[in-house]
């Protein structure tokens, strides 16, 4: 019996300690057979709701996340919600207790303000999973970024990784800053100055100015995808001008000292970010990435619906 | 005031496997289609035991495979932190005679939890259920095919079962909570 | 009207650098003796100061009444009255109302409200322009007949540097300050708190320093080209407060405030995404509180007001990026004055009176500010030393919206007196 437990809501992993991160990891390991199975199912949630509140479009981690409940035999719900409390005329609070009103177990919650996730995590006595929050933090994506790098690497402390992209609007870079500084990685981050957070080594950071720097520093690169927005709010003046001088090629791989892992969040903005080619090479674990999003949700939910609300009692408020 | 008597010291242990596998190839009518799964923790190691003491009797190579129950209990209902998740990994059931191998059978709910699993695995010709000890207590109609030993016990008592793999030696030791 | 003695208070009076213990008498709506063991007829109300401080009234030069408009959230009246609990004798309403306060009809509104509520007195500040859109100067002349004391498109930056030019060069006929909201909006823009290590860490969009400097530097320019007053509002930065020093010590005619917020509080307080620590100009780094307090020491910051912004519950209680700017903060800022300034050591009490009621008189030419004889009977008689904790549920103004509940504050006023008349009397 594992005596550490993760409390009610996963929000992040800034409040997390490197022991309760390590458990995450852990527990993922045997759900990673579990997706193997012919039968990929076992019974550890059946019975428990699960809604996926997603604000924001996106069908990959919520579509990690469906596979995951599912695989647990959970009972799911997929809610695609618009707009913020302005602009949509319910509250987060409204839709927080329309929620618990309907005894939900665990809500999964992808919004486009920062701070969201915590705000209802707050308000109701379900579960709640940050699947992004603004520029926040997006903690599964940083947790099967890091299960990844210690696959291949067997270890994450002094691991030398370096996120790569716009760093300033980025909620993959900010998790995986925390995780990995957490579990004794060195990490680096690379990209445009206009994008990178003015006090940003105060989070213990190295910051490599080029990317070629980037490539002879790291043993690997989380290499982030770049919004096409950015042009538009005057943070950078091309895609191709991007490439060209931050892009990771073939050509400025080739030139590195060690055999370079390439990670990426997805979706990818092939010949941007990354060529084709890297993406689709054989230093490239943007596959197995995907593969240990499921197994690391899985274990994210097994974990935390160990201390799930009792509705017996309460009554509600 | 708890005691605590030894059940089997290391060479009853010895022989007791020993008998045990010679059961096992007995009940299962010899080795074709057998396969031994363990399951954790000690049945694992108890397990790769007897699949040595039968290769080594039967010129044989048993497939033997370890088994997880964890996500499987009934009582993941109860709040409290998660238990740990340990490995499985198991080879072809289909149509074998399975013998689950476990150290203590007690209410039965591991067992159970067991023939869930691997139901998901694969559909066995027949399970057999092989314990080194019995120590009553079952809240589910469950009975072992091949015991080792067997005792009686209260529910304020526990049986330790140690192996050299794991503990440095092998002992079964019964703890009476003396109340 | 009953006259009134003020009797064996520490009489503070920094018009006049006074500073001792002495009585007040007023009669007819008026100061009229101020001195030692002063008698008084048989019917005066006779209030006993012993122990506590008397000074002239305290003046609020910058608070959002939200009337007409927003009355759920307050109201003339009840920001007078919650004036009054603050020790304000007067107050200055700002104009981003709903509609507008840019046409003299509507700042008479504000006028015959405020003489309706009889609590502390409002003195509505007109727009700049119509509508505040930056566009057409409002009419400064009707504006100020109506009863306007300054002009203010506060809520928002005069973005244009020509409008901010006319309208300074304009003022000048009217004796009338133009108060500026500094903050640069393309800088500004879909910030939520200060740009630091703070809205890195929770993932904000950060509202920089330079911001608000830039304006500041471009309104002290244009201050010195025309020769006219300029009213810097809710000061936050140190980079600001070093150039209103360097303005002031070239003699041009820029004065400044700044809030009890800003001297109290950091960017730290918006930890957890407090919604009740988000404002315009957003909290910043302690450097910047520093600054700020060594202002008002120094005097480069002339005066503390509140900004005093009421907001609905349901309102605060969103996501950050969602929730409304501002705080309340009438009944809460002589406290924080006296805790963070005064018994730290750093002001003086006359110091702080001079702050928070002497100087927004004089630069703003109101009435008030002093108890020279036929000085208005505008007074507040608080207890510098009265420990107490804020209790939000206890207040008078309709709103909620302040993060200092439960803090534990020393300083409160005891009664507030205006026009001769007890509009606020604390409950023992």
């Amino acid at each position: 019996m594992s005596a550490l437990s993760l409390g009610k809501d996963l929000v992040g992993l800034e409040p997390l300690s490197a022991e309760q991160i390590e458990l995450i990891l852990d527990t993922a390991e045997p759900f990673k057979e579990v997706s193997e199975r012919a039968i990929k199912k076992v019974p550890a949630l059946r019975g428990k709701t699960i809604v996926n509140l997603f604000f924001e479009a996106s069908t990959r981690t919520r579509i990690s996340f469906e596979f995951a409940e599912k695989r647990l035999s959970a009972d799911t719900v997929n809610v695609a919600a618009v707009g913020s409390s302005v602009s949509k005329g319910e509250t987060l609070v409204d839709t927080a207790k329309n929620l618990e009103a309907m005894r939900i177990d665990m809500v999964v919650i992808r919004h486009g303000s920062s701070g969201a996730a915590q705000f209802l995590g707050q308000r109701i006595r379900s579960n709640v999973i940050n699947a992004g929050d603004g520029k926040h933090e997006h903690p599964t994506q940083g947790l099967l970024d890091m299960l990844t790098l210690r696959d291949r690497f067997q270890r994450i402390k002094g691991l030398k990784v370096a996120i790569c992209g716009d760093i300033l609007h980025s909620r993959v870079a900010r998790s995986n800053i925390w995780g990995l500084t957490k579990l004794g990685a060195e990490v680096g981050v690379c990209g445009p100055a206009s994008l990178l957070p003015r006090n940003v080594h105060e989070l213990g950071v190295t910051i490599l100015p080029r990317i070629e720097d980037a490539i002879q520093w790291a043993d690997a690169l989380n290499v982030l995808r770049l919004q096409l927005e950015r042009m538009e709010s005057g943070f950078l003046p091309s895609l191709r001008e991007y490439n060209r001088v931050f892009g990771v090629t073939t050509e400025r791989l080739a030139r590195a000292p060690k055999d370079l892992l390439i990670l990426h969040p997805g979706p990818m903005n092939r010949g941007v970010e990354i060529d084709s080619d890297v993406a689709d090479g054989p230093h490239s674990v943007i596959l197995p990435q995907v593969t240990n999003g499921v197994a690391v949700r899985m274990a994210v939910l097994y974990l935390l619906a160990g201390g799930s609300p009792d509705w017996a009692q309460g009554g509600g408020d | 005031m708890p005691s605590r008597t030894p059940l089997l010291d290391d060479r009853a242990f010895g022989r007791t496997l020993a008998r045990m596998a010679s059961e096992i190839v007995e009940r299962s009518r010899g080795t074709e289609e057998l396969v031994l799964v363990g399951i954790q923790r000690r049945g694992v190691e108890l397990a790769d035991r007897l699949k040595r003491l039968i290769d080594g009797s039967e010129g044989s190579n048993l497939p033997c495979g370890k088994l997880d129950i964890t996500l499987y209990r009934d009582d993941l209902q109860t709040i409290g932190p998660r238990p740990v998740v340990g490995e499985t990994r198991l080879p072809d059931l289909d149509g074998k005679t399975v013998v689950i191998v476990d150290d203590v059978l007690y209410t039965g709910r591991t067992v159970r939890a067991a023939l869930d699993e691997c139901a998901d695995f694969g559909r066995p010709r027949r399970i057999l259920l092989c314990v080194l000890i019995d120590r009553g207590g079952r809240e589910l109609p469950i009975q072992a095919d091949i015991v080792g030993t067997s005792v009686s016990t209260g529910p304020k008592d526990r049986v330790d079962v140690f192996v050299s793999e794991l503990d440095g030696r092998d002992a079964v030791e019964l703890v009476r909570s003396g109340a | 009207m009953r006259p009134i003695l003020i009797r064996g208070g520490r009489v503070i009076d920094p018009s006049r650098g006074a500073d001792g213990i002495a009585d007040v008498y007023l009669e007819d709506g008026k100061v009229a003796a101020v001195g030692r063991d002063i008698g008084s007829p048989e019917q005066a109300l006779v209030l006993d100061a012993r122990g506590k401080v008397v000074a002239p009234g305290l003046i609020d030069l910058h608070v959002h009444l939200r009337e007409p408009g927003n009355e759920d959230v307050e109201t003339v009246a009840t920001g007078a009255m919650a004036a009054a609990a603050g020790g304000f004798s007067a107050v200055c309403a700002m104009p981003n109302t709903d509609p507008v306060t840019d046409n003299q009809a509507a700042v008479g509104f504000i006028v015959s409200q405020a003489q309706r509520a009889a609590k502390a007195r409002v003195y509505p500040i007109g727009a700049i322009s119509l509508g505040q859109r930056g566009q057409q100067l409002a009419e400064f002349g009707e504006l100020v007949g109506a009863g306007a004391v300054a002009v203010s498109d506060d809520g928002k930056p005069v973005v244009s540097s020509h409008l901010m030019r006319t309208a300074l060069e304009y003022a000048r006929t009217f004796g009338i300050p133009v108060a500026d909201h500094c903050e640069d909006p393309t800088l500004a823009a879909g910030g939520t708190m200060h740009e630091g290590i703070v809205s890195t860490r929770l993932g904000l969009k950060g509202i920089p320093s330079a911001a608000e400097e830039i304006m500041v530097a471009r309104d002290i320019l244009l201050a010195e080209h025309t020769g006219g007053h300029v009213h810097l509002c809710h000061m936050s930065t140190r980079g600001s407060v070093e150039l209103i020093r360097r303005a002031k010590e070239k003699g041009l005619r820029v004065t400044a405030e700044a809030c009890p917020h800003h001297f109290t509080l950091t960017h730290e307080s918006c930890e957890g995404y407090n919604t009740n620590a988000k404002m315009n100009p957003p909290l910043r780094e302690p450097e910047d509180r520093e600054a700020i307090r060594q202002g008002l020491r120094d005097g480069t910051i002339d005066v503390i007001c509140t900004d005093h912004a009421p907001h609905h519950y349901d309102a605060k209680e969103r996501e950050f990026d969602d929730a409304p700017n501002g705080i309340i903060g009438l009944e809460t800022a002589f406290g924080l004055a006296v805790t963070e300034l005064v018994e730290t050591g750093l002001l003086t009490l006359c110091d702080l009176v001079n702050r928070m009621s002497t100087m927004p008189a004089r630069i703003f030419n109101l009435p008030g500010g002093t108890l020279a004889p036929g000085a208005p009977a505008d007074i507040v008689i608080a207890d510098p030393k009265a420990a107490w904790v804020v209790n939000p549920a206890t207040f008078f103004s309709k709103s909620r919206n302040t993060p200092f509940g439960g803090r534990q504050l020393t300083g409160r006023a005891d009664v507030t007196v205006v026009r001769g008349q007890v509009v606020y009397q604390r409950e023992r």
